[in-house]
């Protein structure tokens, strides 16, 4: 029964099926894992990837969500493109959900799916659907093939263009009959598309004008995102901040490209981030903006943002020059070019009596928010005091991926980073059942770290079937629910904005232990206090993959808090 | 900020499906496309959109930028009417009956230059092309005649400024040799 496993890459021109071209242009590409599910409009694909089983590690999850969500979580950590894999109809469909995800938040992905031979296109067939109209709206490119000719220059079309510039999804559709077709097979890397300018030029001038407006400003401030990672530029980064002692904030997916700890790096911005540097961001003289998009969360009411500050906006898309923000001084380019022309104008200078802003905000936040976070009055246990935890077991070097709401703010305010893309989150999107199938691709793109998946009770429950995916893998990711018995951040909202009416958020959980060990995933359950300190150790000293259910407070609130449609600087306290 | 008329060119490689990505743009805005028409353009196999929009200025700039941001969009322009010479065409259909009597506009449709184009014994087609007030002028004039069919292109336009695509074009080739080089 056992069919013929494939070891050697074929010779250079070969005549070989669109199916198993399809193979070939991954392992020409250096795609090591992929995730995906198989189906009908698929099959001659997953028949090839029978053979090429030892080359090419296939990994099935249990939704399609699951696998592109993985595979995002595979290219986070690693600056690879993430690859999933799926048949046409429902199971394209399935995968819109990360790929609208990787869109947002800038996640290079290949999506791959099945479709119904040409013939058929356009007859309702079984399982037909516009998958390339549906995902036009949320891909930076995509293209279905229907000839197996076309398969070797699409292939390498759609990885030149997931990974360059700012980096997004692409989606492949390739109809059935195409998988089936024979085609002479060469693999060429693309390395350019004529009307596509990945990286814009750089005009010198405006770097040039932008290192004035940094050396002159007496109250200069940092914001960096999610660009700096992409861009490699971290060490520039730190270079720029310890020359010129500027005192530099993150938005979300910004978090970890400079250690936490840096006497710098004053914290997260936006509508849950720090006290100071939202605050302060209405009282800079400059704000530089490097790498990051001005999203609404980070500004909150656009009209009454930085309107005192000459922005300066390092930026790789030129579409988000002046989008929300107006930069009296764009500097569009590749931030690891710009930064480093930079760098050659910059004085170095120290803004002493400027950090103490900050430092006295941070004081008046600990007082008021973290000290409380920390060290509660209340008997039950409170989410901060878990992230500490796992940070005095991972000394700051685990890779933590969080779902959406109030956990996944919690963990992004006090998880410790001493690494650059330590931290998984969806960002923009805001997709629950983000983290559990984006853990299991982490871990798999980085197998030698720690990766830790912190989830709320809701969003575990949405892709609660991935547990299968690391029972069959025996990937070993530790997953950490905090179980508020609520839909936590749509109950804060309830009890601040309307009127403590508490519509469809308080929920009745299953037994999570239960199902962890239905699956054989060794797991334990802490409410006490004093037994949380050993739970969490032995979930992070476990080999094996680890589900740790912690009862945490029902009604606690996330602070600070921009509310919607308040200024930065009205950020609440309480 | 006020709206005006804008007209957007989008300069693209020709491509199915780039037309829905394109259209997708607006429509995430809610901005309704009043005239669209697709055609080759003076580059050979580049085509151009031509897209007419009631918008504000700040509008159309951050549409332009993410027009252009699309894979196969190589360049795009906005122009306000001032910068450009359009024109549409407009067809209309009319009784055979009503026309042939009526002096009054048979001398006024060659008064404006609008051209016969059919005539058989049931109807006449009418042809005007001109600016959108011209035919929309014939339009009113012909209105209470019964027209029998109606139907008007979207606007081709050509700007006054250059357009400068085939340089655009020339430098992606300058630049794929020094890239090809690197590779």
């Amino acid at each position: 029964m056992k069919s013929e496993v494939l070891t050697a890459p074929a010779v250079e021109t070969a005549t070989i099926t669109g199916a198993e071209a399809v193979i070939r242009c991954l392992l020409e590409e250096g795609v090591e894992t992929i995730y995906g599910y198989p189906g009908g409009a698929i099959m001659p694909v997953y028949d090839e990837l029978y053979k090429f089983q030892n080359q090419l590690h296939h990994v099935l999850t249990r939704h399609e969500q699951g696998a592109s969500h993985a595979a995002q979580g595979y290219a986070r950590v690693t600056g690879k493109v993430g690859v999933a894999i799926a048949t046409s109809g429902p199971g394209a469909t399935n995968l819109i959900t990360g790929i609208a995800d990787a869109q947002i938040d800038s996640t290079p992905l290949v999506c791959i799916t099945g479709q119904v031979a040409s013939h058929l296109l356009g007859s309702d067939a079984f399982q037909e659907t516009d998958i390339v109209g549906i995902s036009t709206p949320v891909t930076k490119w995509s293209y279905q093939i229907n000839k197996a000719s076309e398969i070797p220059e699409i292939f390498a079309k759609a990885f030149y263009i997931a990974r360059s510039g700012r980096p997004g999804p692409v989606l492949i559709d390739i109809t059935k009959d195409a998988q089936f077709a024979s085609l002479d097979f060469i693999y060429k890397k693309c390395s350019g598309i004529r009307s596509y300018e990945p990286i814009p030029e750089i005009n010198l001038l405006n770097v040039e004008r932008a290192a004035e407006a940094i050396n002159k400003a007496k109250r200069p401030m940092i914001v960096w995102g999610q660009g700096v990672i992409l861009g490699g530029a971290e060490s520039l980064l730190r270079e720029l901040v310890e020359k010129t002692g500027i005192p530099a904030a993150w938005t979300i997916l910004g978090l970890s490209a400079l250690p936490t700890d840096h006497p710098l790096n004053v914290g997260m911005v936006g509508m849950h981030g720090n006290y100071a540097p939202n605050l302060l961001t209405n009282e800079c003289d400059v704000l530089i903006a490097i790498g990051m998009r001005f999203d609404d969360r980070v500004t909150g009411n656009l009209a009454r943002y930085a309107s005192q500050a000459k922005v300066i906006h390092f930026e790789i898309d030129p579409a988000e020059i002046n989008k929300n923000v107006y930069a009296d001084i764009p500097v569009l380019g590749d931030v690891k070019q710009t930064l480093k022309l930079l760098l050659e104008f910059l004085k170095p200078n120290n803004h002493e009596a400027w950090h103490q802003y900050f430092k006295d905000c941070l004081a008046i936040e600990f007082e008021k928010i973290i000290k409380k976070d920390f060290y509660p009055e209340r008997p039950k246990l409170g989410m901060a005091e878990v992230i500490e935890e796992i940070n005095s077991c991972s000394g700051g070097n685990a890779v933590i991926v969080s779902d959406v709401g109030q956990h996944q703010m919690v963990a992004c305010r006090y998880s410790k980073f001493n690494r650059t893309r330590s931290n998984v989150t969806s960002g923009g999107l805001g997709t629950m059942g983000f983290a559990l199938p984006a853990a299991i691709g982490a871990k798999m793109g980085v197998p030698h770290r720690e990766v830790v998946a912190i989830i709320g009770d809701g969003g575990f429950q949405m892709t609660i079937q991935e547990l299968g995916t690391i029972f069959q893998t025996k990937v070993p990711v530790k997953i950490v629910i905090l179980n508020n018995g609520f839909l936590g951040m749509v109950r804060q909202w309830q009890q601040l904005f309307f009127d403590k009416r508490y519509a469809s958020t308080e929920m009745l959980n299953p037994d999570f232990v239960a199902i962890a060990r239905g699956y054989q995933i060794k797991a334990n359950k802490v409410s006490e206090r004093q037994l949380l300190k050993g739970a969490v150790k032995e979930m992070m000293d476990s080999k094996e993959a680890f589900l740790l259910e912690v009862e945490v407070e029902q009604e606690e609130n996330v602070f600070p808090m921009v509310p919607t449609g308040a200024a930065v600087s009205e950020i609440r306290l309480e | 900020m006020e709206t005006k008329n804008f007209t957007v060119s989008v300069y693209t490689e020709n491509n199915p499906g780039l037309l829905s990505r394109i259209a997708a743009i607006f429509l995430k805005r809610h901005i309704n496309i009043e005239s669209i028409t697709a055609s080759p353009s003076e580059v050979p196999e580049v085509m151009r959109f031509i897209i007419g929009v009631q918008i504000t200025e700040d509008q159309v700039k951050k549409v332009i930028g993410q027009i252009e941001k699309q894979i196969e969009v190589i360049k795009a322009f906005y122009h306000t009417d001032e910068k450009l010479i359009s024109q549409e065409i407009a067809l209309y259909k009319i009784r055979s009956s009503v026309f042939i009597e009526d002096f009054d506009i048979q001398a006024f449709i060659k008064k404006i230059n609008a051209r016969i184009v059919t005539v058989s014994s049931q109807f006449f087609v009418i042809e005007k092309t001109g600016e959108r007030h011209e035919t929309e002028s014939l339009y009113e004039k012909l209105k209470p005649y019964g027209l029998m069919q109606f139907v008007r292109s979207g606007t081709v336009a050509v700007s006054k400024e250059e357009m400068p695509i085939s340089r655009i074009l020339e430098k992606f080739n300058n630049q794929k040799l020094k890239h090809e080089e690197l590779f």
